[in-house]
């Protein structure tokens, strides 16, 4: 997939997307055969060299929003940053959450936000690293379909506007007609490659 | 629901965290092991005093005079009958020829003394040897001091001896006794008269063990009017039984409230531990609750488990506490005259481990009735998990719980201490403690968040978060680790003020010097001595010994006999050692009334004295009160004409009565002189001309009695050291289970922050931070409490002015922070190691 391309990976439950998913983002190792994600083959580098590529190659999205209880939204935004040790992570962060809509809620702990506003704070986060690719694990799972549509249209807005590569792994088929890319995954294997 | 069920439920549902839940009830171990040991080495105690009893005195009864018994008395004493053996003690110096001199405590013996137990010596025979006459056997630690053995000699009173070997133990003496003055015992014959002159301070002692078959109760009960009535002491079995008995049980009141500190805190760690636990539990308790369980039915299965685990730690910690029960007498021999047999005492294991898991599963009640408010609604939202807290006015189960835990605590404290008020004051006093504790952490947690400094690193900014974070347990670490640290550090810098002081008190050209029971036909000649050598005489006074015999027209006799009475014992029985004088001296102000130096006295007139001010608050007298005193037979009316404030910090002679001039010289009198020596050599070169030229003098070198003192503290310090281990132990065992039950949090905290990029080390940064901060905060609130109750200490109980130095409070400072750090990172190990996939997979155990 080159720079700005949009993919969706679709199947059905135990398919193998997350896997696949989690190969891809260096968050796991195959087996079996080789990763390569920017010409770095995962593979072959340890576990430390993984977390700084994904730190600077990759964001995150994931189903459940996955923020830490204990920041605010705020902070939880900067988190990839301010690993970096970036001291520009804050102008930043009230910036990305201004364009997702949350310029009031900065403050707030994720206790206190709704599903919607969880996952727009996490999509705040994907971005602030300004990531080359974003894997996205069922992003919309557990939203309803209005706040479905809106955390959709903000995640292509700013995969356009920031040129981020985008992986998609979802269920919804209506979903995965806005990516360029179709991937369909049945017990393993990808049964389907297309756009 | 079905208890089978409920049982089923309760071991099913701890499949995935059976080590957990052990590992959390290590938490009471430590407590139940405290308990268990002190309670095992009180049984073996009050065992050992019943089966020694008779050797704690040697004989069936002791009858002691401060005057050579008189004809009458001898008559007395005759009658009697059965075994007897006599002894005369004193103090004087012990000369070892080129090796030097000390005061010893000398105890001339004639008689089959011991009549029950025996007096260990090296070689055994050694106290035959000493009846032949001319031997001496000094306590061994004399001999070691001055480098002598058996075969060597020492001089006593101008008189040489011969070593005949060294003294290790006498029936009914601790060999803590020794330290003030070591014990060297001759024969009786051998005693040099020289130092039995008019006014010198012995006393005279009839051992006596009646004839076989004597009932010893009725007989002692038969003399005892008579004793009081030749105006003579007595000692029975009984009666140091009873006194021995009294400072047994005080001493272990003592530890097993500081015991129980440690339970509590392993107690509240076991209830954070479970409320930890059924965190993760609220989910099965929405799905068994959406399945028709009802809320009672699921509270119960935890209370299984809860109950499981208490018990599992209490039992282990009977375990360990029957390993750690020889702890104490090793600790305490020093101070006890008995051996202690090795046993193993049931009752208080059983009792320590009933006590134990009792307060445990008490303390795991309150999450156990909120876990009641698990909705079944839960099941319906993926959102937050948590338990909402309700205030404690909506939920009156849960306020009845609280208030079952306080009356559990103060309960146990008035049992254990004895009296209503005292355990009521523990129970008062630990709340006080532990509000202190959790106000002044709650206020550097809270000023920390307030001015938090945004310029420091990710790491700690994110260590000091995790501190509040939902579900912290940072109060309770912070109160157990803190109390553990203000414990150990008040002691250790109430003995450094004490220590301080005392050793203050020889500088800056204040005299260190004192030679005592100078006879008048002396006393010129000892301070023209002194003089020669180049020794300023700083002070000289004349002693006459008395006892207080009237008070305001009652009989001393009378007020001791009075249940209801206020003044304390010894000051009824003591031995007042009186001066007289025109002036008054430099440590002492007049602050009511007169001072009057010589009167013209004839025989029955009042004379008007000066008395100690708190000495006449705790007699309850004042100025125109009449006291009688009875010198050395001849009673003395006096009235106090005036009231002093005295500084006996100063090491100088200073006196509870001071009379006039004109009044006491013809009676038996001896003095004693201050001196200053500038180094150790000189003293030692004073000491030696002394006790030469005049061998009933004796000199007490002030850096021998803070050596004593020092000795001494460090030994009552080390038990209550031993026992501030105990509870700085339960405090690390609890953060180590705080940091396990909250395990599950960091893990998909770590989880997280791995996938978005950071590095192992980042993590271990962040959990260093943290641990850091609350090791830190920990120990800061520990030692700024601790410098505040030992400046309490030293200004209200000790009287002394507080400068405590800043080495031990940088290191209680730093070792508990490292301690925190070390123990936090083990425990946290593998935290780091979940391979992060886990945070797209399934929730994280």
């Amino acid at each position: 997939m080159g720079p700005g391309a949009t993919c969706s990976i679709l199947g059905p439950s135990g398919s193998g997307k997350t896997t696949l998913l989690g190969l891809c983002a260096g968050l796991d190792l195959p087996t079996s055969g080789h990763v390569c994600l920017n010409g770095i083959a995962l593979d072959e580098i340890g576990e430390d060299e993984r977390a700084r590529v994904r730190n600077q190659l990759v964001g995150f999205v994931f189903q459940s929003f996955q923020l830490i209880p204990t920041l605010t939204a705020l902070e939880n935004v900067t988190v990839p940053m301010e690993l970096r040790g970036d001291r520009t992570a804050r102008e930043q962060g009230l910036e990305l959450l201004e364009r997702v809509g949350l310029a009031e809620r900065v403050s707030h702990l994720p206790t206190q936000l709704s599903g919607g506003e969880q996952q727009r704070v996490a999509l705040a986060r994907a971005f602030i690293n300004k990531p080359l690719v974003l894997f996205a694990d069922e992003p919309t799972g557990n939203l309803d379909a209005e706040t479905s549509r809106s955390v959709i249209d903000i995640m292509l807005e700013l995969n356009s506007g920031s040129g981020t590569t985008l992986v998609l792994v979802t269920h919804d088929p209506e979903v995965a007609c806005l990516t360029e890319k179709t991937i369909r995954l049945r017990n393993g294997e990808m049964v389907q490659d297309g756009a | 629901m079905a208890p089978s069920f409920i049982l089923k439920m309760a071991w099913h549902d701890s499949r995935t965290s059976r080590m957990r839940l052990l590992l959390f009830s290590l938490s009471i171990t430590v407590g139940v092991a405290a308990l268990v040991a002190i309670g095992s080495f009180r049984q073996s105690l009050s065992q050992s005093i019943d089966d020694q009893a008779r050797t704690l005195v040697g004989a069936d009864l002791i009858i002691e005079s401060t005057r050579p018994f008189t004809t009458t008395e001898e008559g007395f004493l005759g009658s009697i009958g059965g075994a007897q053996a006599r002894e005369v003690r004193l103090s004087t110096m012990a000369v070892f020829l080129g090796r030097g001199t000390r005061l010893v405590h000398l105890r001339a013996l004639s008689g089959d003394f011991p009549f029950y137990g025996k007096m260990e010596t090296e070689p055994a025979e050694a106290v035959q040897d000493l009846r032949q006459g001319g031997r001496a056997v000094p306590d061994e630690t004399l001999l070691f001091q001055f480098g002598a053995a058996a075969g060597g000699n020492v001089s006593l009173g101008g008189r040489d001896f011969e070593i005949a070997g060294a003294l290790r133990k006498v029936p009914g003496d601790a060999s803590a006794s020794a330290s003030f003055a070591p014990r060297v015992y001759i024969a009786l014959q051998d005693l040099p008269l020289d130092l039995l002159r008019p006014g010198s301070v012995a006393h005279y002692r009839a051992y006596v063990k009646f004839r076989e078959g004597t009932d010893v109760a009725q007989k002692i009960a038969a003399l005892t009017p008579q004793i009081r009535r030749l105006g003579l002491e007595f000692e029975t079995v009984d009666k140091r039984k009873k006194d021995l008995g009294a400072s047994v049980e005080n001493l272990y009141r003592f530890l097993n409230l500081v015991g129980f500190i440690s339970l509590l805190l392993g107690a509240v760690g076991i209830a954070s531990a479970i409320q930890a636990h059924l965190q993760q539990k609220v989910r099965t308790g929405a799905i068994l609750r959406c399945l028709g369980n009802s809320t009672s039915g699921i509270a119960f299965i935890y209370f299984i488990q809860a109950s499981a685990i208490s018990l599992a730690g209490a039992l282990f910690g009977g375990l360990v506490g029957i390993g750690l029960q020889r702890i104490f007498p090793s600790i305490l021999r020093t101070f006890l005259p008995l051996t202690i047999p090795n046993v193993i005492a049931w009752w208080p294991i059983l009792t320590g481990v009933l006590i134990g898991s009792g307060i445990c599963l008490l303390f795991a009640v309150p999450p156990l009735l909120r876990f009641r408010r698990v909705s079944p609604l839960l099941m319906l939202r993926s959102a937050d998990t948590r338990v909402e807290t309700q205030s404690l006015a909506r939920d009156p189960l849960l306020f009845a719980a609280y208030a079952l835990i306080a009356a559990s605590i103060t309960a146990f404290a008035i049992y254990r201490s004895q009296t209503w008020l005292q355990g009521l004051v523990f129970a008062v006093a630990l709340g006080v403690a532990v509000a202190i504790f959790a106000g002044v952490a709650r206020l550097l947690i809270v000023s920390l968040r307030r001015w938090f400094p945004l310029s420091w690193s990710f790491a700690l900014r994110q260590g000091l978060a995790n501190l509040y974070r939902p579900n912290n347990r940072t109060l309770l670490l912070i109160v157990s680790l803190g109390l553990g640290t203000f414990l150990l550090l008040t002691i250790h810098l109430t003995r450094d003020v004490v220590m301080t002081q005392f050793r203050s008190i020889g500088r800056n050209n204040q005299p260190n010097i004192f030679l005592f029971d100078i006879q008048s036909d002396q006393k010129d000649a000892v301070a023209a001595l002194v003089g020669s050598l180049g020794f300023p005489v700083v002070q000289k006074a004349p002693i006459v010994t008395m006892r207080l015999s009237e008070i305001k027209g009652r009989k001393s006799s009378d007020i001791l006999a009075d249940p209801q009475r206020k003044i304390p014992e010894w000051e009824l029985e003591r031995e007042y050692r009186s001066t007289y004088r025109e002036q008054i001296v430099e440590t002492e102000k007049v602050t009511a009334g007169k001072w009057i130096g010589r009167v013209d006295y004839h025989s029955g007139d009042v004379v008007p004295i000066s008395l100690d001010r708190e000495i006449a608050k705790d007699l309850g007298v004042n100025v125109g009160d009449e006291l009688v005193f009875d010198v050395q037979g001849i009673p003395i009316r006096t009235r106090i004409a005036s009231l002093r404030s005295v500084d006996w910090e100063r090491f100088q002679t200073n006196f509870f009565v001071v009379f006039p001039a004109g009044v006491l010289e013809a009676a038996p009198t001896f003095h004693v002189l201050v001196s200053r020596a500038k180094t150790p050599a000189d003293s030692a070169r004073l000491q030696n001309a002394i006790v030469s030229k005049f061998p009933n003098v004796s000199a007490l070198d002030l850096a021998a009695v803070i050596q004593t003192v020092d000795s001494i503290l460090s030994k009552v310090a080390l038990v209550i050291r031993v026992m501030s281990l105990f509870t700085v132990a339960a405090g690390l065992i609890v953060l180590a289970s705080a940091i396990w039950s909250g395990r599950y949090q960091r893990v998909e905290e770590s989880v997280l922050l791995r996938t978005l990029g950071a590095s192992r080390r980042q993590i271990w940064q962040i959990l260093g931070a943290e641990y850091f901060l609350l090791g830190f905060l920990a120990s800061l609130t520990g030692t700024a409490l601790a410098v505040a109750a030992s400046w309490a200490l030293a200004t209200f109980v000790f009287k002394l002015s507080y400068a405590p130095t800043f080495l031990p409070l940088l290191i209680a400072t730093a070792s508990t922070t490292t301690l925190t750090v070390l123990i936090g990172l083990l425990t946290s190990r593998g935290v780091s190691s979940q391979p992060p996939l886990e945070v797209l997979r399934a929730e994280v155990e």
